[in-house]
């Protein structure tokens, strides 16, 4: 993507500024446009992105049912959940999620494994698609179809979809490998220490065509030149690639951390449409939703489970937007 | 691994001329295999649809057929109101792309050919938007939902929760930082000069929008349509947490309770489960390029 902008031909490169700053002269007239055009997105995104994500670090901080108002008082030290509701608790959540709630660090762990699948599987897994892909063997593009074709479909699609294979009774690797029996079943769905890793195994399915195309992307906008003059030098393919492509290939590294580790903290559906996320399969994302559309709400609490994954997350996005706009101000 | 041997055979297979290209026999494996592991769900699912459910029950999945059949399929639509769930999904879907498309190019516009400010501060706002966890702003969205009032004919439960027109809102929300950041990278690489002669014969700023710049990010802006479409038509949490009543909910996340609905019958599910996935499907197989191209141009979406 930036590639393409930042071949801007040096020729140029001094004219712009001047012209820059004639195009940001604005009348009067002009000024109320841009307010206009601006005006409905940037509430939008205010309303419904950033001022909920405020309000949920605000809500974290307060022990409220949802029922009543808020209260900037502190909350008695004995009141029970309904006698003292909307007070404000500091991070009595935070405290109580930690040691007090029992599915909070399996869904870290759980959080922490997906990350991990991603990273150690999928990841090599997408890259080295994209690397005999891009190489152009025959047939590339049907390989390339038949394995992205998953990301095109629904993650609730995909644990439908899996559920045939992992089927106790009837599905097809229980059947292949002769485990159908009701005396001798593998429930790879029910059991808490199979589930994860079984959908995980769904989950990299997906992953993993995700990657290729990002780094397909990449390999495409790496000169050949450079592919040229390693070969002439007399590098091997190995040392062409890992010395002289993956180098180049930096950015596209930096959005695929990125969205490896946010895709992990989102990962919610595959887990939500097997079993709604319980019985081995807890994430912090479930957590979250468990305790504000629940019938026992619980606001306050959710939302500091929401600024936990809030926290982790501003890791990686900071990371991209530090190496995105660092970029622009070079050029 | 073997993608680099296969480089190191066609590399000697160049300079050599006859030793046997171990690497490029890897590569074929490599993929052949995969291709295989890939489609295996996919064609399993389809092929449990399309047998009759007296012989599976008799049978097992895993046998051979005696009869295909698309009775499934008929069976599934008919009995699930399917038609009702996907007349949500394009309510949803359709104004929802067109809405954050022509939002987010109203954005891309100013903060690549306006020199104000904050227009750094502005695209870091979208595109970390775009980045957060749905599930970080769900809780206070749940509850801002239940305050605001919407008119009748928006939804007829007057709130925002629970209507479509909730729906729509946060899907462009949360797609507007993507879509901001995506177009303003490619606004960036329009030559100044076209401006510049545009403000010459006079144009307006917002001709300079409507008329100058939107013709020439159409590439970009269908890319982003056939991606968005896909990721809100597939969209499962937002519906799922913002739609109490089951027949409000787009298909997708209707599934999830047909699958309560048909729990004695697997074949019926997954004919469902494969009409649902027949839209993205036939807009992957038609629009590839656009799908490929809108995810690389950003090659950011998280």
């Amino acid at each position: 993507m930036a590639s393409t902008v930042n071949d801007a031909s040096p020729a140029v490169a001094q004219a712009p500024k001047r012209r820059r700053r004639r195009l940001g002269r604005l009348t009067k007239k002009e000024i109320l446009v841009v307010l206009g055009m601006l005006a409905i997105p940037v509430v939008v995104d205010l309303a419904f992105v950033w001022g909920p994500a405020l309000a949920s670090v605000v809500l974290s901080f307060f022990r409220w049912s949802g029922v009543g108002g808020l209260h900037p008082r502190a909350c008695r030290p004995s009141g029970g959940l309904i006698q003292d509701n909307g007070c404000f608790t500091g991070v009595d959540n935070y405290h109580r999620a930690a040691t007090n709630y029992p599915p909070f660090w399996p869904a870290v762990e759980h959080n922490v494994l997906w990350l991990l699948v991603f990273i150690v599987i999928a990841t090599p897994l997408g890259m080295l698609f994209a690397v005999v892909i891009d190489r152009g063997i025959k047939g590339s593009r049907i390989y390339q179809s038949v394995l992205f074709l998953p990301v095109m479909l629904s993650l609730a699609l995909i644990g439908i979809i899996w559920e045939f294979i992992y089927s106790p009774n009837y599905g097809l690797i229980n059947t292949v490998i002769g485990h159908n029996q009701d005396n001798n079943l593998i429930d790879w769905l029910g059991n808490p220490h199979l589930n994860l890793w079984a959908v995980l195994v769904a989950a990299t399915w997906r992953q993993a065509g995700y990657v290729m195309v990002l780094y397909l992307a990449g390999l495409k906008a790496a000169d050949p030149a450079l592919r040229e003059a390693a070969q002439v030098d007399g590098a091997n393919a190995w040392q062409t690639f890992w010395r002289v492509i993956f180098p180049t290939l930096r950015p596209i590294n930096i959005v695929i951390i990125v969205v490896t580790v946010i895709e992990s903290l989102r990962a919610f559906d595959l887990v939500y449409i097997i079993n709604k996320g319980s019985n081995g399969l807890e994430l912090l994302s479930v957590l979250v939703t468990n305790n504000i559309v629940g019938e026992t709400s619980q606001v306050g609490f959710g939302s500091a489970l929401g600024v936990v994954l809030l926290v982790i997350s501003l890791i990686p996005i900071s990371i991209f937007l530090y190496q995105n706009f660092k970029r622009k101000e070079g050029r | 691994m073997s993608a680099a041997t296969a480089d190191v055979g066609s590399v000697s297979r160049q300079q050599v001329g006859r030793r046997v290209p171990i690497g490029r026999i890897l590569s074929y494996v490599l993929m052949i295999g995969a291709t295989v592991l890939w489609l295996v769900p996919i064609l399993f699912a389809l092929y449990v649809s399309l047998r009759p459910y007296a012989e599976t029950s008799k049978l097992g999945y895993v046998s051979l057929p005696h009869k295909l059949t698309f009775s499934n399929y008929v069976n599934a639509w008919q009995e699930s109101d399917m038609f009702h769930f996907f007349l949500n999904s394009v309510l949803i879907t359709l104004p929802a792309v067109i809405i954050t498309l022509f939002l987010a190019s109203l954005v891309a516009f100013v903060l690549t050919r306006v020199n104000i400010k904050i227009n750094v501060a502005m695209l870091i706002l979208f595109t970390a938007g775009n980045l957060l966890p749905q599930q970080v702003i769900i809780t206070p969205l749940y509850r801002l939902y239940l305050l605001i009032p919407l008119p009748h004919f928006l939804a007829d439960s007057g709130l925002m929760y629970n209507s479509i027109a909730g729906l729509v809102a946060i899907n462009v929300a949360f797609q507007l930082g993507f879509c901001v950041f995506v177009l303003s990278n490619f606004m960036r690489t329009i030559p100044d000069e076209m401006y510049e002669a545009a403000i010459v014969d006079g144009a307006s700023l917002w001709t300079r929008y409507w008329k100058l710049t939107l013709p020439l990010v159409r590439p970009a802006l269908a890319a982003l349509a056939t991606l968005l479409t896909t990721w809100i038509y597939n969209d499962f949490f937002w519906a799922i947490t913002l739609i109490e009543t089951g027949s409000r909910r787009p298909v997708t996340s209707a599934l999830a309770n047909l699958q309560g609905q048909f729990v004695s019958n697997q074949n019926l599910i997954a004919a469902a489960a494969m009409i649902v996935a027949i839209p993205t499907l036939v807009v992957y197989m038609l629009l590839q390029r656009q799908f490929i191209s809108g995810l690389t141009l950003g090659s950011t979406k998280g």
